[in-house]
């Protein structure tokens, strides 16, 4: 039983780590039909500014670590929002392009942050809480796991909260559903495309600053490593569909926790195996739109 | 004759590289319907979508005197165009009040005007139109155009798988609208068009083949078989297109 | 509708040669190719050198090498442009058959040697049996991963990919060695294709694959079947129209391109003695779709040119890297300049940005002086 509840508490933990980089990368796609393999350099470069930020104040400490968030956070959403401006929005409506120029300025960056942080992870300091375990029904259950939670849920409240109540919010799920009825209305819908990489480009950081906690260390792969699963994630969630992230980040990190215990270690193929079968059965995820 | 609303002349339209349009001009005059008439697959909805430029497009468009051709689609909208499209696309996630909020470009939107007309709607506010009639979203695709105070309306196909009496409804709303702002329509439905257009144009495989009055085709019946691939039915409620429903 | 029916399948393709020339054209094309082969064949004879881009004379071992490597590569972006340039299937699994092939060939020579039989024999039938391996793995992954389209059919490759190489690194049975890699087995292998003295035939055969690779790439897209593929990318629904199930053609083009790469593995496994665990990751994928569009997507010879330059281009700034000259500059200016991928990566951005043709293209854009973009058709059915 502690077994089942450990897993299942670590499987939460990792879930909110997909859900942060995989509800940027879906709604991405979903308004703007880029798929964005930059996400993960955005999560990495936030990482480690946020990271370099926090010791220098003070390590270990949760007032570095609130700080360390904040960078990230700002990183994020400012690193993503320039990428939108000066590098997708020059190709307009060529979503091929678009994918190709982020597949470039991804190896470009991994690149670029080998050469300045170097190849070999870097460990970082956590607040002790964070470093001890709380029993649950009696699994020892490492605290950080409800940190990760605890974020993610705020995130995901925080973007509801944003697609529901604000205009933008309605112009951007107006604009998921069908892009160019939204123009027909007399609204300049790329204002939103700045915004929803914003707001992606900060939940990633977040996950970046969250992700160098959660595995003890920073390093230059942190984002690419994660962002094949939360492509995985969004494919299986359904592309464009936040609710379908969420759902489908639980159940990708749980299954894949499980299998990691008790198939030998096999969560990964397990991962991929959830995918080929999810995309034959039902080609648009888990709550997709129709294609 | 005053000056027209809107002026085409030489549009070509493609989709995915295939010509779909091809050096089609004519003019909108400023008051009244104008009906954009042709057998199935001419090109009706590709001429609209290209005034809109919601497909590639080149040639020559006047909106009022304003050069639109090379207007991305929000601005072209924002000097006073409606568009009601061919199957209605209303946001189906959405509310209805939310689709009619997201279509508000005026300071001051005609909400008033909207609930007199479609007070069915009105009363949906908090439904999501996905799960609407075909007819009650053909109200709503109307009141996201009719909202605004527009300068043109573009009408597609919007009795297009109606019920009878929704049609009636329909034409009784366009012929309301028609009386403040000029409309080009693309309708099937040999009765409303008798009901609304003052003009016609025809397409014949993305080109112009007729422009003239309204009567001058329809009381034509050779014209009407030529053109439209129709007999004038007896019955005011059989569409040209065969209805869905 | 019916008019636009019975048109020519599709807009011809850049590379096309001009009607008014057709007659000739080939002609003059098939003798430039051949004298082009004749003259790669001959490298390894002389000692042409190029300072800065070879690292050394062309008949030194480690100069073939890099240039057999280049040929291998090119050969493999050639299978990969069939797939997403004609086609337009955008795969992000097209290392796994890339390394199927290196990992196929190299552990049955591991685990299959009847000590009756004679080297040469297990070698040959060694090779068949990775061949085969290899048509019922693409035929497996294509026939479901073609169930889908767009965007999904790149992540179900992904997935099949990304389990490949999940598998290869767990190094099951100690088959696949793991991240250590797998190291060639000698004892079969023909003694000619062995050690650094044999470089210059190991040239040779990558020279071979490439030559084998480019004439079936160059068959496919003349056939019924590469017009079809072609048509569909463009508009699958008047392909359907006329009775035409895209998805067999397409399954087709697919096993195809993916055992022209189990070929190219091959090759890659003897030159290397050996197979590491990178050549089977999505990253190695995406390098393939960088060489290709960096080349030009719309040309087939855009894709060796990109796969060469890009091998040369890499083996070169790793050198310049390490180079005094960077060791010397501020860190400004030395970290990103040490560092090859950023300077591709950021090539590879201005190319997509402002080269649409890719290299292969620049010709084209001089004599046409305006833009084009060969994969935006692509976009059709998405819209």
């Amino acid at each position: 039983m502690s077994t089942v509840v450990l897993l299942l508490v670590t499987g939460l933990g990792l879930g909110a780590l997909y859900f942060l980089v995989a509800s940027g990368l879906s709604l991405i796609y979903g308004l703007m039909g880029v798929l964005n393999f930059a996400h993960g350099s955005f999560l990495t470069i936030a990482a480690f500014l946020g990271w370099e930020v926090g010791r220098r104040v003070s390590d270990g400490t949760w007032w570095g670590l609130a700080l360390s968030a904040m960078v990230g956070l700002a990183v994020g959403a400012i690193v993503a929002a320039a990428t939108e401006y000066l590098l997708i929005r020059r190709l307009y409506e060529r979503h091929i392009e678009q994918a190709l120029v982020t597949v470039g300025l991804s190896l470009a960056t991994v690149a670029l942050f080998e050469g300045i942080w170097g190849t070999d992870p870097i460990y970082t300091q956590k607040p002790e809480w964070l470093a001890q375990t709380t029993e649950i029904l009696g699994a020892k259950i490492p605290n950080d796991r409800f940190l990760l939670i605890a974020c993610a849920l705020v995130v995901l409240g925080g973007i509801v909260l944003f697609l529901r109540r604000t205009r933008y919010g309605l112009i951007i799920r107006a604009g998921v559903e069908n892009r160019s009825m939204v123009m027909a209305l007399g609204i300049d819908v790329r204002r939103s495309f700045t915004i929803v990489f914003a707001i992606g480009g900060a939940a990633a950081g977040l996950g970046g600053v969250l992700a160098s906690v959660y595995y003890g260390y920073v390093s230059a792969h942190l984002g690419s490593v994660l962002l094949i699963f939360a492509f995985i994630v969004t494919v299986i969630g359904g592309l464009g569909s936040l609710t379908g992230a969420a759902i489908a980040s639980v159940l990708v990190a749980v299954l894949q926790q499980f299998a990691n215990f008790y198939l030998g270690g096999t969560g990964d193929l397990v991962v991929v195996v959830a995918l080929a079968a999810v995309l034959l059965v039902r080609p648009r995820g888990l709550m997709g739109k129709v294609a | 004759m005053s000056e027209p609303i809107l002026r085409v002349a030489g549009l070509f339209g493609r989709i995915g590289g295939q010509q779909v349009v091809e050096d089609v001009s004519f003019d909108v005059p400023a008051t009244g319907v104008t009906a954009l008439l042709g057998r199935n697959g001419v090109g009706k909805t590709s001429t609209i979508k290209s005034i809109l430029g919601l497909i590639d497009r080149s040639g020559g468009m006047h909106l009022g005197g304003t050069r639109i051709d090379r207007m991305p689609t929000h601005r072209i909208v924002q000097l006073g165009v409606g568009y009601v499209p061919e199957d209605r696309e209303v946001f189906g996630s959405l509310t209805v009040a939310e689709n009619l909020r997201l279509a508000e470009r005026d300071a001051a939107p005609r909400r008033e005007f909207i609930q007199r007309l479609f007070p069915d709607i009105h009363d949906r506010r908090a439904q999501r139109a996905g799960t609407l009639s075909g007819g009650q979203q053909q109200m709503v695709s109307l009141a996201r155009a009719l909202v605004n105070e527009n300068r043109l309306l573009l009408v597609d196909e919007p009795t297009k798988g109606l019920a009878p009496r929704i049609v009636d409804e329909v034409a009784e709303a366009l012929a309301e609208a028609a009386r403040t702002v000029p409309i080009l329509l693309v309708e099937q439905n040999l009765h409303v068009i008798r009901r609304l257009a003052e003009r016609v144009v025809v397409l014949s495989g993305g080109r112009v083949v007729f422009t003239g009055e309204a009567s001058d085709l329809l009381d034509d019946e050779d014209r009407i078989q030529r053109f439209l691939g129709v007999h004038d039915a007896t019955d005011p409620h059989d569409t040209a297109a065969g209805s869905t429903r | 509708m019916n008019q636009q029916l019975t048109d020519a399948p599709a807009p011809a393709r850049p590379s096309a040669p001009a009607p008014e020339a057709s007659g000739r054209r080939p002609l003059v094309l098939a003798i430039g190719g051949v004298a082009l082969v004749a003259a790669l064949a001959t490298l390894p004879l002389l000692a042409i050198e190029i300072p800065g881009v070879l690292p050394g004379p062309t008949y030194t071992p480690g100069t073939l090498q890099l240039l057999a490597y280049a040929m291998l590569i090119a050969a493999l972006a050639l299978s990969y442009r069939m797939m997403f340039g004609l086609a337009g299937l955008l795969s992000f699994g097209h290392a796994l058959f890339f390394a199927a092939g290196a990992y196929g060939l190299g552990m049955t020579l591991n685990v299959f040697a009847p000590a009756e039989w004679s080297s040469g024999l297990v070698f040959a039938v060694s090779i068949g049996v990775t061949l085969v391996l290899g048509i019922v793995l693409a035929a497996t992954v294509g026939a479901l991963a073609l169930r889908v389209t767009g965007i999904s059919f790149a992540m179900v490759t992904l997935a099949f990919a990304q389990a490949g190489s999940v598998l290869i690194r767990r190094n099951p049975g100690s088959a696949t060695g793991g991240d250590e890699g797998l190291s060639l087995d000698i004892t079969n292998v023909p003694e000619g294709l062995v050690g650094v003295v044999n470089t210059r035939n190991l040239y040779w055969m990558a020279l071979a694959v490439l030559v084998f690779v480019y004439l079936v790439v160059l068959w496919v897209e003349r056939s019924r079947a590469g017009h079809v593929a072609e048509a569909a990318r463009e508009n699958e629904l008047r392909v359907r129209v006329i009775g035409i199930r895209p998805y067999s053609v397409k399954l087709l083009i697919f096993i195809v391109a993916s055992v022209l790469a189990a070929v190219a593995g091959m090759g890659y496994l003897l030159l290397q003695s050996g197979a590491s665990p990178r050549i089977a990751t999505a990253d190695f994928t995406l390098t393939l779709l960088v060489i290709v569009v960096l080349g030009g997507v719309g040309y087939r010879w855009g894709a060796i040119v990109g796969g060469i330059v890009y091998t040369l281009l890499d083996q070169r700034l790793t050198a310049l890297a390490g180079s005094d000259f960077i060791a010397g500059l501020p860190a400004v200016l030395r970290v990103p300049l040490s560092e090859p991928l950023f300077i591709l990566g950021t090539l590879f951005i201005l190319v997509v940005l402002f080269l649409p043709g890719g290299i292969a293209g620049i010709p084209q854009r001089i004599r046409s002086g305006r833009k084009q973009h060969p994969v935006e058709a692509e976009e059709a059915t998405d819209a």
